[in-house]
């Protein structure tokens, strides 16, 4: 059971958009956006409210790769592997990556709850690839050696 | 302040362009989502508060007082020389703004109207004052991105008084529904989204139907991985797609429309939310535009990261709340589209293109392009190329022009390979094709298609099988799972793909290959299925030696394939001292010392170890 707080951001949220099943993606988003994650109970919750079935709610959520019903980290890094970005080397910033926060491609956040990796097909910025995004913040041309100094500014910036 | 009529409109623009017209000196800093990852907007802020300083001061090059005017524009295309600004009357292009620039720029081009020659584009010698006179401009003719900018994306009256809204209210006052129908299908406008269906006839087909609720959606949900005009547009000048969206609201009798704007695209939404609400503002969307009797609103839907949602019927069902799966046709989306009603789907790149086709008139639009596509086309051109950044040229240009004249050529003189057209749905062309003429005729020939418009160049270091896999890996990963070719198809053939990539292919592969990719073609439920297997079956048909190579000979020429990369001692440098092989994590190197050690390619894993260790440089790898 989550805190009553998340219920009635929940109740705030709803009240925005509209108790119709057309309502459902906007209102899951504005949570994930809330919360950096969807909580499962809050999309029980918000089935109930819309009057859906909560089956048909989990199949909406489970389908979109945005959803995540797992908390993210603070940071959330998005690396490009577009064709832009894989053409200009993308691949050698993701291990990088992997290997500055010790994350794999099973496990995406890190034990501190500070980054959360991912990779996103395009983002549409391929005029500067290779690209990666920090909270939708986006940062060019990346190098393996820039990509130490970022996770260095960040990690510092923390203490 | 709300327009009430068509007069009060025409007030405006002669209000909006003496605003602009009482700028001495407008400097416009670009503010697309490439320039402001390399820091446009602090470039921005520091002009911005300089320009504060000599407001109302007569300024050398003036004769009165100073107005500067400092905007943030949309993305002007040359992202790769980003951050850009642009300064007016002069038309100068500054590239590569840092914040330490501005006070130069200031105390020269501002006060004094000079030209910052070191901040100004160079080729060979020669410097480019003027932003039209470099060649990735002066090759281009800019007509939906003509205001993409060139004005602030922000401000209504800007788009105003570049003719926004004229096409709007021409529709409304001096043309009936059936009118501008006739005049988008005299125009022969194709879908920009890459289908290339006749937009006139999609829009005929929803104004006949008998349910009176029509709706109006825009596919923004630009997913082909290397494509972001439609971003650039949504960005940059997004009135004129609200417009574009207007008038096809008119035509068909819609009342409601919907922008579906793909999530990774946060700038173009916030954009699109301050557009919609001055339009809302001045009585330009809304109830009784201008008087008209004409009601539109417009809602934006924001994506959540499907793929397929690019799909008009997934697109629909993604609106409506449901999981975004496409469904079988007919019923077709101009019969029972969103919420089972006769619905109007066009890409924003083709929305854009409906105020000057009503402006101007379908003749006109004639003139540019070819007899089977006319007008122009958005590309976003990337990869291994010099200029990289969004152009727009006539349907019917070459690949060559485009590449060498536009692109400037292939990056660090590298020899040119081919360049994948519309993404993982695409095809490939290589250099035999350079001098076809693009548009949606003759690219369907040549077994590729434009597609939404991504040109990725690519040189000869590129692996083409590799880059196959990596399609289809994209293919696969965003098929929805619905039809079973589709699903199922993919998945085999991205396993195939895998394998000879590892080196463990064999020449029947390549057979299974092509014998899946068609059936998959011909069987899938819909258009991302349908064009899976295409980037697989245009490089096997023109780079089939390539893959023969790596299922032969377990080879990859460009040393992509790191699997096939062959790790070798050379006899004459070793000097057998051993440390390669104890260093080595899966024992694969032997051998007595004092003699040659040997790497045994089976069960060498090609970490590298030995060529870190090897105090001789004796270890060198082979593709």
């Amino acid at each position: 059971m989550l805190e009553q707080s998340y219920y009635s951001k929940a109740d705030e949220i709803i009240s925005q958009h509209g108790r119709t099943q057309k309502a459902l993606i906007p209102i899951i988003q504005d949570i994930q956006s809330c919360y950096r994650y969807l909580p499962a109970e809050l999309l029980s919750y918000v089935a109930k409210q819309l009057g859906i079935n909560e089956a048909k709610a989990y199949s909406v959520a489970t389908f979109y790769e945005n959803f995540s019903f797992e908390a993210k980290g603070k940071y959330v890094i998005r690396v490009c592997d577009g064709t832009a970005c894989h053409v200009r080397k993308s691949t050698l910033i993701l291990d990088k990556l992997y290997k500055e926060l010790n994350l794999s491609k099973e496990k995406h956040t890190t034990e501190d709850m500070l980054f959360t990796l991912e990779t996103v097909s395009c983002l549409g910025a391929c005029g500067l690839a290779p690209v990666l995004t920090v909270n939708d913040e986006v940062h060019a041309a990346m190098t393996p050696e820039k990509v130490s100094a970022l996770i260095a500014k960040l990690k510092e910036e923390e203490q | 302040m709300k327009l009430l009529t068509r007069q009060d409109l025409q007030k405006e623009r002669v209000n909006a362009i003496n605003k602009i017209k009482k700028q001495n000196c407008r400097i416009l800093i670009c503010a697309g989502t490439g320039c402001l990852a390399g820091g446009s907007e602090k470039i921005y802020n520091k002009l911005k508060e300089m320009a504060k300083e000599v407001e109302g001061v007569t300024l050398e090059f003036a004769k009165e007082a100073a107005h500067v005017g400092v905007h943030p524009s949309g993305c002007h295309g040359f992202c790769e020389m980003g951050p850009l600004v642009r300064i007016e009357p002069w038309n100068y292009l500054y590239i590569k703004v840092k914040e330490e620039d501005c006070e130069e720029i200031f105390q020269k081009t501002v006060l004094r109207g000079e030209p910052v020659e070191h901040l100004m584009y160079h080729q060979e010698d020669n410097v480019y004052q003027e932003q039209e006179s470099i060649p990735f401009y002066a090759k281009q003719t800019r007509l939906v991105l003509k205001n993409c900018g060139h004005i602030n994306a922000e401000d209504i009256d800007e788009y105003i008084a570049a003719g926004g809204y004229e096409a709007l209210e021409k529709a409304l006052f001096e043309m009936k529904p059936d009118d501008v129908i006739a005049q988008i299908t005299e125009s022969n406008l194709r879908g920009r989204g890459g289908g290339g269906f006749q937009t006139g006839y999609k829009w005929k087909q929803v104004a006949r139907q008998q349910e009176k609720i029509r709706y109006v959606v825009c596919n923004g949900d630009e997913g082909d991985p290397g494509a972001f005009m439609d971003r650039s547009v949504m960005e940059g000048d997004p009135h004129k797609m609200l417009e574009g969206m207007a008038i096809a609201a008119y035509a068909v009798g819609a009342q409601e429309g919907y922008i579906y704007v793909r999530a990774e695209y946060p700038l173009a939404i916030k954009r699109l939310k301050m557009a919609i609400k001055q339009a809302e503002e001045f009585g330009l969307l809304g109830e009784d535009i201008l008087g008209s009797g004409f009601n539109f609103t417009i809602h934006i839907n924001r994506g959540a990261g499907a793929f397929v949602c690019g799909e008009g019927s997934a697109l629909t069902a993604s609106i409506e709340g449901e999981r975004g799966m496409p469904r079988t046709k007919p019923p077709r989306t101009v019969e029972q589209g969103l919420f089972a009603k006769p619905t109007v789907l066009n890409n924003v790149e083709t929305y854009a293109n409906v105020p000057m086709i009503i402006t101007n008139g379908a003749s006109w639009y004639h003139e540019i392009g070819t007899q089977g596509s006319p007008g122009t086309k958005a590309f976003a051109i990337t990869g291994s190329v010099n200029n990289t950044g969004l152009i727009e040229v006539p349907m019917g240009t070459t690949l060559r022009e485009i590449v060498y004249d536009i692109g400037g050529g292939v990056k660090n003189d590298a020899a040119f390979k081919a360049v994948q057209i519309g993404g993982p749905s695409g095809g490939c062309l290589v250099s035999d094709n350079l001098d076809v003429k693009l548009d949606f005729d003759s690219l369907t020939k040549l077994g590729a298609m434009i597609g939404s418009g991504g040109l990725v160049v690519m040189d000869e270091g590129t692996c083409m099988v590799e880059v196959a896999r990596f399609f289809m890996n994209f293919t696969q990963n965003e098929s929805c799972g619905k039809c079973v070719p589709c699903r199922e198809g993919t998945k085999r053939m991205l396993e195939i793909l895998e394998r000879i990539v590892a080196g463990n292919g064999t020449l029947e592969d390549l057979d299974l290959l092509e014998e899946l990719g068609e059936a998959i073609t011909a069987t899938s439920l819909c258009g991302l299925g349908k064009s899976a297997a295409l980037p697989v079956l245009s490089t096997l048909k023109n780079f089939r030696k390539e893959y023969e190579e790596h299922v032969v000979d377990k080879r990859c020429r460009t040393g992509n394939c790191q699997a096939m990369i062959r790790f070798i001692i050379q006899p004459e440098a070793c000097k057998g001292c051993s440390k390669c092989a104890r260093n080595c994590p899966v024992n694969a190197i032997s051998g007595k010392v004092k003699e040659p050690f040997v790497i045994n390619t089976e069960t060498c894993i090609k970490c590298g170890a030995c060529i870190d260790n090897c105090p001789f440089g004796a270890i060198y790898t082979e593709n």
